[in-house]
């Protein structure tokens, strides 16, 4: 029987991770280990607050401001962090820049670490068996199956993520974008352009 | 390239409010100071490793679930949530689901 019909005896019953997880939160905040308004805090940020868009706002920087690139491709921590980016867990960041010898592209074969305050939470394909296996073992064919063909002159290079270095990809800049500012620029930074699994939109072009 | 014909509604962040919930609980853990990150990583590691002997992971509900019986067995290990407590309180909350009228807010008896 639907639950939503009126006359449903009782509330629906959530699945079985679920209680187990309420079951969690309810023992934690009552020996004081847990404030519930913490984690509505972070459930808040991670959803509404924290996404690519972040990120966005580095890449069109950097490629407008080549003082800021510079310091960012030396030492990511500082300048994110002026900028209110850093990583809750104490991790540091590092942006590697594509180039056309080198494209960079990022995967977590541990687990599913992953450059928080610029992206937000990973999508689901980043944090799958298949990509965290494949991205290592064949990077360009990997590329291929997300549309990315690079000339055969162009290296690919990955960076396996851990709990303390999570890296971001600073795309290369789109042609005919010169005149841009950097809302506009932001605007052709996808998160999959950021984690190197895709390239920036051409400007003029929608964001998929 | 592509064209804006394949412009979709953007991915839910979190697809079930309990993965949402269960990642702010790792979170808030870890920095509340209960356990380092790295030590966290390594464990979800191992489950995660562990789960997908048999088959492939497809980083969506089994990811969850895998970082549940992390969460779990690290609070069984450190002494803050003993199992049979979690079960225990589980099936509290199932009766609650259970006993409470459909539209109305579920509340644990007290």
């Amino acid at each position: 029987m639907p639950h939503d019909l009126p006359d449903h005896p009782h509330a629906h019953l959530p699945p079985d991770p679920a209680l187990r997880v309420k079951a969690l939160e309810t023992i934690l905040t009552a020996k004081g280990l847990v404030d519930p308004a913490a984690l509505e805090e972070i459930i808040d940020t991670y959803q509404n607050r924290i996404g690519p868009q972040n990120g966005a706002r580095v890449v069109a920087r950097a490629w407008r401001d080549p003082a800021f690139k510079a310091a960012l491709l030396a030492d990511a921590d500082p300048v994110l962090a002026e900028l209110g980016y850093y990583g809750r867990q104490g991790e540091h960041m590092v942006v590697v820049e594509n180039t056309p010898q080198r494209h960079n592209m990022i995967v977590c074969t541990l687990c599913s670490c992953y450059p928080w305050p610029l992206l937000g939470i990973p999508p689901g394909w980043y944090k799958s068996d298949a990509y965290r296996a494949r991205a290592v073992r064949e990077p360009r064919k990997v590329l291929a199956e997300f549309g990315v063909a690079l000339p055969p002159e162009t290296a690919v290079r990955v960076w396996d993520s851990t709990a303390e270095v999570r890296y971001l990809v600073l795309p290369m800049r789109p042609k005919g974008t010169e005149g841009l500012d950097e809302a506009a620029l932001a605007a052709l930074v996808s998160r999959d352009s950021m984690i190197g699994t895709a390239l920036p939109a051409a400007p003029g072009q929608a964001q998929p | 390239m592509s064209s804006c014909a394949e412009v979709s509604a953007p991915e839910p962040v979190f697809a079930e409010p309990w993965h949402a919930q269960v990642f702010a609980l790792t979170v808030h853990l870890n920095e509340a100071g209960r356990f380092s990150w790295a030590d966290w990583v390594q464990r979800f590691s191992a489950t995660l490793k562990r789960h997908g002997l048999n088959r492939d992971l497809d980083g969506g509900e089994d990811y969850f679930r895998a970082w549940l019986e992390t969460l779990e067995s690290y609070l069984a290990e450190d002494g803050a949530v003993a199992p049979a407590e979690a079960e225990q309180m589980r099936k509290r909350w199932e009766e609650a689901y259970l006993t409470t009228p459909h539209g109305a807010p579920v509340h644990l008896p007290e």
